[in-house]
């Protein structure tokens, strides 16, 4: 199964965090994805902080741009990976042992990709 | 409600042995577990209807093995995606039996990734058996919201991944914990509500079933067996806690005669299987306080110093209020009332919607000679509760017969 996993985090709560400390994590982070290779199936990123953000959205006399994220939820998206793994304990498993989960704030989303377009074939 | 027939015991028995592992079997062949689910669901549908009005077959199990795959054959006419997996024929042969079958089923229906009370409904009816008009009276809930429930979270098993496997060995243990946690909630709910006449199957007595089989299915698991030995010993008390108009009766008033003690022996067993182990745990140890109960005489021959010492440690355990709580209660045994009532008042704002909380209370008050303040948390208690033996007790309470302690 493939799954996208997306690294959110509170920017005010990062913004908290000691400065050392969050070095000592993203050195974590790097090993982790060396770690965890094995799992990883297309690419993903990391992004860049949510005050470049621009959201294109639906408006009632054609699509407007506007500055920021597409909602004003605490928590960013700052990452995402697509892990290819057995099942979904597998996946739990691999991003229980994710650094970043030490630092108040951050979270993992795990959700199953769209593999089977069968349905669309008829 | 349906009526209970003579063979609703036999029949709940036959389902809750083949429902498991026939589901796990046809999930297996069509790669698809709600299609499996729900054919298990129409076939026992089918049975009860069937064999009320005839009696059971010659082999139930058979019966219901045959009528399941032809409902899946059915389901997968009409979605072509299953048609080619069913053209393959059977996924290649495995060499699991039907008890780490049931096992992997549950695990799948207790997985940490699905919305807790979906947890328990789908465990009832994919590994007990039961229809999800019997899990709507249980619970007291309306029927289609149980069922839209169910519908979610066998969804999210298909479509998210979560696969009918055991956990690897290194995962266990803690996978373990959802699941016994959801035998126990099960036992609870079937215990209090439970009066025997009213239901047509027995919800604690499932659980004891399912804890066993759990147990036996994962012998190295101490708190498994911890936790069989504790609803085998608290469902062996079952035949005493209520009176023929089916009101609660008190731990202390029980007619200890009527107890199950073979069971209560058996129980014991289970503990020393447990205990063997060396691995002591939340179940174990309210097996070992059940037991302390369950082999006493009486209410006032009941080894208080030694229920005190083992809640000691399960408090170490389990930082729950609940647990200071009955640890509370039982040192005033102990003759300390006074500072039980102290322990309790230090709880109010964690356990001030938990009526037995506000019932242990009174309790205490009245020994104190705090009558007024002994009514005000009895009524307070009465009108936090919503499960009608207990609210009967409390009533009587009120009108001011002896007090007890709530077990």
């Amino acid at each position: 199964m493939k799954y996208v996993l997306m690294y959110t985090s509170r920017p005010d709560l990062d913004a908290n965090a000691d400065p050392e400390a969050a070095q000592a994590l993203y050195k974590r982070v790097y090993e982790w994805f060396q770690e965890n290779g094995g799992i990883m199936a297309d690419s993903g990123a990391e992004l860049l902080g949510i005050e470049t953000a621009t959201t294109v959205k639906h408006g009632d006399d054609g699509s407007v741009v506007v500055d920021g994220p597409f909602n004003e939820a605490k928590e960013v998206i700052g990452g995402f990976s697509v892990i290819e793994v057995a099942d979904l304990s597998a996946a739990i498993e691999a991003v229980k042992t994710w650094p970043l989960l030490d630092l108040p704030g951050n979270a993992v989303e795990i959700r199953p990709m769209v593999e089977d377009y069968s349905h669309m074939e008829q | 409600m349906t009526s209970a027939s003579p063979t609703d015991g036999l029949l709940g028995q036959v389902l809750r042995e083949e429902a498991g592992p026939l589901v796990a079997r046809l999930a297996r062949r069509f790669r698809d577990f709600d299609l499996a689910e729900e054919a298990v669901q129409s076939a026992m549908v089918e049975a009860l209807t069937s064999w009320r009005r005839d009696g059971p077959p010659d082999n139930p199990a058979a019966w219901l093995q045959v009528a399941a795959q032809r409902n899946a054959l059915d389901g997968v006419r009409r979605s072509s995606r299953q048609r080619a997996l069913a053209e393959r024929g059977d996924s290649p042969a495995s060499a699991t039996t039907g008890t780490d079958d049931r096992l992997a089923l549950l695990f799948a229906c207790c997985h940490p990734a699905l919305a807790p009370e979906a947890r328990l409904a789908l465990t009832l009816r994919a590994v007990v058996g039961l229809t999800t008009p019997q899990i709507a009276r249980a619970f007291l809930v309306n029927e289609s919201t149980l069922a839209q429930r169910i519908v979610r979270a066998k969804r999210k098993i298909v479509d998210a991944g979560i696969s009918l496997t055991v956990p690897p060995a290194d995962q266990l243990s803690e996978r373990l914990d959802d699941v016994l946690a959801v035998v126990y909630v099960m036992f609870n709910e079937g215990f209090v509500a439970s009066t025997g006449a009213t239901q047509d199957r027995d919800l604690a007595a499932d659980a004891v079933w399912l804890a066993g089989v759990v147990a036996t299915a994962a012998p190295r698991e101490p708190e498994a067996w911890g936790l069989a030995a504790l609803l085998t010993i608290q469902h062996a008390r079952a035949a005493a806690r209520f009176d023929q108009h089916g009101g609660l009766v008190l731990l202390r008033h029980q007619d200890r005669s009527r107890w199950d003690h073979a069971a209560i022996a058996e129980g014991e067993r289970l503990i020393e299987h447990a205990a063997a182990l060396r691995r002591p745990g939340r179940y174990q140890l309210q097996a070992a306080i059940a037991a302390v109960h369950a082999t006493a005489q009486s209410w006032e021959e009941t080894d208080w110093l030694q229920i005190v010492m083992l809640y000691d440690v399960l408090a170490r355990l389990d930082r729950s209020p609940v647990v200071r709580l009955n640890k509370a209660v039982a040192r005033a045994q102990l003759g300390a009332p006074e500072e039980a009532l102290a322990e309790l008042d230090s709880l109010a704002d964690r356990l001030a919607s938990y009526h037995l909380f506000h019932a242990a209370r009174a309790e205490l008050l009245t020994t104190l000679g705090r009558h007024d303040d002994a009514r005000e948390a009895n009524r307070t208690a009465l009108g936090l509760t919503s499960n009608d033996a207990e609210r009967r007790l409390l009533t009587t309470r009120l009108h001011s017969r002896p007090l007890d302690d709530g077990s």
